[in-house]
């Protein structure tokens, strides 16, 4: 009953990556790199925290913007971790993983008409999360020659009157790209200036491999016009708990709270303890988990150059995002083809934005062992391929 | 120590069947570095050798009995409890011992063929050594986990194919 969808739900284009879902699915004998999460499973104590809150009988809803302890620790893992100050009374809500929060940061703060700026490649939920909160989304394609970083200048021409929004994400999913505190003071010299809020959704940032994550909000100046976003996915291997946290000035706070307590009350409690034994002591399996990515990044970088897709070195998250343009396919063409011949499932760049078409998403978050096959795969397949493109300007 | 070997050590504890080839490119070593690092660590003894960890249940060959003996000991002057322990890993049947903070002193573990097997080593061997004041013998009814790894352990990856 197509007549009563709203018709900007029914123009919205399903994501990208659903095709390649719905081709992948079915098929026996893949060998993924297309998966945007951990391939550990969420640390044991982190498990057990959340097995005793059951057995204990925390089966209840939480205040709405999460349990006390839990902001406490999150508040505090903030000032460890990054320097940052920012009270767990007021400036911090728990969220149904990172995902809401960018949701509901978004609704909060547009008014129709008013314009949010992203970077592309990015994140597949940001365009549309600002669409539906009423946004025009202003996008500004990112270039493999800047390390996919966000330049100044960029960010200013794409400013107007109508800006009200810059949504950044560093370590950036696709890419892997990260931003040096220099950086990213260039980039708040121009937020400052033109007074836009600023969205940083850092979910990856402990998975940092050279240097320390700088977060956005500790540069000077700029707690006031961020919204912090992170979670527990990534770095503790907990994407089905669904717990994620902004962190924001209070009024900010206070407006998506609102939101928040009508959509959806609150986080899952179980999910909520499990992320409170994390904070406390799960930074050791956190170092354990980098180490292994760090390892296997090199092992994929290293490989796709060798097979003939230069790959620029990602500093963060666990994604490759190599070129495939020496191969003359389109991103779709590529991946369809690799899946269909080779079987191994990659996520063509496009899925992340226009500017991300002739390159692919890899993720490293697989064993060594899968990684060494599908590279193999991989080089195989280019090389195939590369004979044919030959062949072609040959007969022509 | 240098960090080289270090990563090495990393990549290698729980796979050491990796591929120099594989290990050079994870760590950003020449195939060379990584097989001269580790002839070196094989030769001071920092790699002290490499086992296969098999399930023998499941390979419908346990033909096997795993002891855990604990047992007291009166060190000997000088030097302590290390003569004794020597000479208790000669024995073949002999898979690990270690020295014990607690109620005894060398956690021996034996392995045999069958129960009468370990029970003679125990009782012909092991109890008459000198300085053997008395063992109190556990067998291994079921192995679980060793080394680290779980016997049994479904990895089975639950994740979709394909995600943002
Ligand atoms: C950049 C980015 N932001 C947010 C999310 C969503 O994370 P969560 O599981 O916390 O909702 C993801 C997950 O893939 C992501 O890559």
């Amino acid at each position: 009953m197509t007549r009563f969808v709203n018709k900007k739900i029914a123009q919205m284009p399903y994501s990208g990556i659903r095709k390649f879902f719905d081709l992948a699915g079915g098929m026996k004998g893949v060998i993924s790199l297309g998966v945007g999460e951990p391939d550990f499973i969420t640390p044991w104590h982190i498990c057990e925290a959340g097995i005793y809150s059951l057995e204990k009988g925390y089966t209840n809803y939480t205040s709405n913007c999460g349990l006390e302890e839990l902001r406490r620790e999150i508040s505090r893992y903030l000032l460890r971790r990054y320097g940052l100050h920012y009270d767990y009374v007021n400036e911090i809500v728990v969220t149904v993983g990172a995902s809401e929060a960018i949701d509901i940061a978004l609704r909060c703060v547009l008014e129709p008409g008013d314009e949010v700026i992203i970077p592309e490649p990015c994140f597949v939920s940001y365009k549309p999360c600002a669409a539906m909160a009423g946004g025009v989304v202003k996008t500004i394609a990112t270039r493999e020659s800047d390390s996919f970083k966000l330049r100044p200048e960029d960010l200013e021409k794409a400013i107007t009157p109508r800006s009200k929004v810059l949504l950044l994400c560093y370590p950036n999913n696709p890419t892997g790209a990260v931003m040096t505190e220099k950086e990213l003071q260039s980039i708040a010299e121009v937020a400052a200036k033109y007074d836009l809020l600023v969205i940083a959704d850092e979910i990856y940032s402990e998975l940092t491999y050279e240097g320390e994550h700088v977060s956005f909000a500790s540069l000077p100046g700029m707690k006031e016009r961020t919204v912090l976003i992170n979670g527990f996915s990534k770095s503790f291997a907990m994407t089905g708990w669904r717990i994620g946290y902004a962190a924001a000035p209070a009024e900010i706070a206070a407006a998506m709270l609102k939101i928040h307590q009508y959509t959806v009350m609150c986080a899952p409690i179980m999910g909520q303890m499990a992320a409170i034994e994390a904070l406390k002591n799960g930074e050791g399996e956190i170092k354990k988990m980098v180490l292994l990515y760090n390892q296997r990044r090199s092992l994929i970088v290293n490989g796709l150059n060798r097979a003939g897709l230069p790959c620029f070195e990602p500093k963060g998250a666990f994604y490759a995002f190599p070129s495939i343009k020496a191969t003359g396919m389109s991103s779709q063409e590529f991946c369809e083809k690799l899946l269909k011949e080779e079987k191994v499932a990659v996520v063509p760049g496009d899925a992340f934005g226009e500017c991300g078409e002739g390159y692919i998403r890899c993720s490293y978050a697989a064993s060594t062992e899968q990684i060494v096959e599908a590279l193999s795969r991989i080089e195989k397949f280019v090389e195939r391929h590369a004979k044919r493109q030959r062949a072609v300007y040959a007969v022509r | 120590m240098d960090d080289r070997k270090i990563k090495l050590l990393q990549a290698l504890e729980y796979n050491h069947r990796i591929s120099v080839s594989t290990l050079a490119t994870m760590l950003n070593l020449t195939e060379k570095e990584v097989n001269d690092l580790i002839k070196e660590m094989e030769d001071v003894k920092i790699i002290q050798g490499y086992v296969t960890l098999i399930d023998w249940e499941k390979a419908g060959h346990n033909n096997n009995v795993t002891a855990l003996i604990d047992v007291k000991i009166t060190p000997q002057r000088d030097v302590g409890f290390d003569v004794i322990a020597e000479r208790i890993c000669r024995f073949p049947e002999v898979t690990s011992v270690y020295l014990m903070s607690g109620g005894y002193d060398l956690s021996v573990m034996v392995e045999g063929t069958s129960l009468k097997q370990v029970a003679f080593f125990v009782s012909e061997k092991l109890a008459i050594m000198e300085n053997v004041q008395s063992t109190a013998t556990h067998f291994v009814l079921k192995k679980y986990k060793q080394n680290g790894i779980v016997f049994n352990d479904d990895k089975k990856d639950h994740r979709l194919v394909i995600t943002p």
